[in-house]
């Protein structure tokens, strides 16, 4: 199946997709002395849809190129090749008014809420910058920030202090409300909570449920917490190496999860539940990932694949469709 | 008393830090004891006093913190006791890293980047008279390692840490902090830098490591599943206090202290997109400025009268079940 076909499958099972991204790669230069002497392959050829009004989630372990795609599909970094589609428009082609649009109506949370907010400017100007930066008019500042601010669960007494005044969770609101301020439609969340408590993940993760009910918002979820990303999901997409090893609805994916990286990845996570955890079934987690500048030939996951046969060795598996909307990229269900 | 056979008992620890913004009441009277052998955990959120807490067994309080008060008792083997408090340094350094042993969470920060790994093991195992020498101990370091399942430990003997892997390094923790054979093995937050893959690697190998060697576990997570998969007791913070205490099935078969359940609710477990999350309202307190009475009473659904003024104690409600909490305390003490 090629990249078209599948992205043509996604749409007739997944629904109208907000992002199209289409064989999308990244390489990053390694310098030497004199020259380059390698590339990383951070994202290396992955193709998906986010359909409208949902949330895909995108996991898998720490360099396995899940912001770098969260970055490019945002147009943040310019990539090596490959194509992403915001409702229909190339954005790596777009300029001038039309790129300042797009640049409006798809927006980043980041993950560290104390990077990301300014420290020197008041929770007023944090929010107010990006109107300011897009030239937009607004009646009344004031007023469109306190609605902003209610929306995120502040109010007006928090309207001019400055961030290091506020916890890392209602900073993460912050962040919110300083997305929401230009009305975007799409919105890439990079793991947004992995900076916070569990008991104030809650509170964030269920404000980001409301608000996307009720402004029609498209998520790309960005995370490596498996239980977080099944509680926020439509769909999930798992990246290994680069790669998207499987795509799927939510809950089937993780019900009935096919490839054998996310069968592990599974297992690995621990259960918060002792009678369930001794119950669960015992799977050996072999290896470390390789580096992404030498990735294996051949199915990146071989090395660490309990079913690795010898095809796996030397042709890339492709994505391909194992059930109804349910994709996998492992030799042990495409054709050879 | 809980255990017929303690390693470590704790009365009534008070830990301050005096900084410019005021005086943190870090730890606030925590009480416990680890039975011989066992794997106790103490689960809480930043800023809760496990890592403090655990820090305090050795006296590994820095200024501006200082142990107020307390009493800290080590049993290195059954019926020979150590009061910690009472040590000098020169003898809690011999009991550090011998009897007692610590992983803490950022391996990198655990190891010198000008020296080998071998070297690292060494010294460790030098210092307490197990080997007679450095050269002595890196000959030997080889053999720690394959203890702690390092691939290929001869050759990351010479290797120094920016040549390992973050799952690499913390085995070459691991390596060192049972170089000497330790009775109690503190682990703080030993996979929070690494991935969920190799989380499960190492907490694996801990496990086995523990039944084969007859180690005494004491670990420091905020990870419910962890604690759900590894522990046998377990003791919830919040605030610098302990605020429940109960063997593992039954805590989260009966969770009793209203933040205890209010966490367990708050952890997405294999539920869905169409399922609300609990959440704990509110944000853990300043701890310059703690809340009088019970700590968590301004975030707890279920408050009322006593709860804003007096402290609940920590009383045993079932048998090894104890919450800090009015609703299950009289004014006494007694239920």
């Amino acid at each position: 199946m090629n990249s078209k076909e599948l992205i043509n499958y996604m749409k007739s099972t997944f629904g109208e997709p907000m992002v199209e991204v289409v064989d999308l790669k990244k390489y990053f230069p390694v310098k030497g002395v004199f020259r380059t002497i390698g590339y990383v392959r951070a994202v290396d050829g992955v193709s998906f849809i986010v359909p409208k009004g949902k949330t895909l989630g995108l996991v898998g372990e720490s360099g396995c190129g899940k912001t770098t795609t969260g970055r490019l599909i945002l147009r943040l970094i310019e990539p090596t090749s490959g194509h992403v589609y915001f409702d229909g428009k190339d954005i790596f082609k777009l300029k001038g008014k039309k790129l300042l649009e797009f640049r409006r109506k798809a927006q980043m949370v980041f993950q560290d809420p104390y990077m990301s907010l300014d420290p020197r400017m008041t929770v007023f100007d944090i929010i107010m910058e990006p109107i300011r930066a897009h030239k937009i008019k607004v009646e009344d500042p004031q007023k469109f920030v306190v609605n902003l601010l209610y929306e995120v669960g502040l109010n007006e007494t928090h309207l001019y202090r400055y961030p290091h005044e506020f916890s890392g969770g209602q900073r993460q609101r912050i962040a919110v409300a300083r997305v929401l301020a230009l009305e975007p439609e799409f919105i890439v969340l990079d793991e947004p909570t992995s900076a916070l408590d569990v008991s104030v993940q809650a509170q964030i993760l269920n404000m980001l449920k409301d608000l996307q009910a009720k402004r029609g918002l498209t998520y790309l979820f960005i995370s490596h917490d498996l239980g977080v990303v099944r509680y926020m999901s439509d769909y999930i997409a798992v990246m290994y190496l680069g790669k998207i090893v499987e795509m799927g609805p939510a809950e089937e994916v993780f019900e009935k999860p096919l490839h054998p990286y996310t069968k592990m990845l599974f297992a690995s996570m621990p259960v918060p539940d002792p009678f369930e955890a001794k119950k669960k079934p015992k799977v050996e987690v072999i290896g470390e990932p390789p580096s992404p500048i030498n990735p294996p030939p051949g199915c990146r996951f071989h090395p660490r694949c309990q079913y690795a046969m010898d095809i796996c060795r030397k042709k890339e598996p492709p994505l391909v469709m194992a059930e109804k909307g349910h994709f996998v990229a492992c030799w042990l269900y495409a054709k050879k | 008393m809980r255990c017929k056979d303690p390693i470590i008992v704790v009365k009534d620890l008070y830990v301050n830090f005096y900084t410019y913004a005021g005086v943190v009441k870090a730890i606030n009277g925590v009480s416990f004891e680890i039975c011989r052998g066992e794997t106790y955990c103490l689960v809480g959120e930043t800023g809760c006093g496990k890592s403090v807490t655990s820090r305090a067994l050795t006296r590994l309080i820095k200024s501006p913190g200082r142990i107020e008060k307390g009493e800290i008792y080590f049993y290195p083997e059954p019926g020979k006791k150590i009061d910690i408090m009472k040590l000098s340094d020169e003898e809690i350094r011999k009991i550090r890293g011998y009897d007692i042993a610590y992983i803490f969470q950022d391996p990198s920060a655990s190891l010198d980047p000008l020296y080998t790994i071998g070297y690292h093991v060494a010294e460790t195992m030098a210092f307490h008279g197990v080997v007679q020498s450095i050269k002595e101990g890196i000959k030997k370091a080889a053999q720690v390692l394959r203890l702690a399942k390092m691939p290929d430990p001869e050759s990351r003997v010479r290797a120094f840490p920016h040549e390992l892997s973050g799952g690499m390094k913390q085995r070459a923790v691991i390596g060192m902090s049972l170089a000497n054979r330790p009775k109690l093995l503190i682990a703080d937050e030993p996979t929070t830098a690494l991935d969920v893959t190799i989380q499960a690697q190492i907490m694996n190998f801990l496990k086995e490591l523990k039944e084969k060697e007859n180690l005494t576990l004491l670990l420091i997570t905020h990870n419910m599943g962890l604690v759900a998969e590894m522990c046998d007791t377990v003791a919830v913070m919040y605030a610098g206090e302990i605020v429940e205490e109960a063997p593992v099935e039954e805590l989260f078969k009966n969770p009793l202290h209203p933040y205890t359940r209010g966490l367990m609710r708050a952890v997405p477990k294999h539920v869905g997109k169409n399922v609300t999350l609990e959440s704990i309202p509110g944000t853990v307190p300043n701890l310059i400025f703690p809340p009088p009475g019970c700590r968590f009473h301004p975030r707890c659904p279920y408050r009322f009268d006593p709860c804003d003024k007096k402290r609940p104690p920590l009383i045993e409600i079932e048998k090894n079940h104890k919450v800090a909490c009015w609703l299950y305390a009289k004014e006494g003490g007694k239920r």
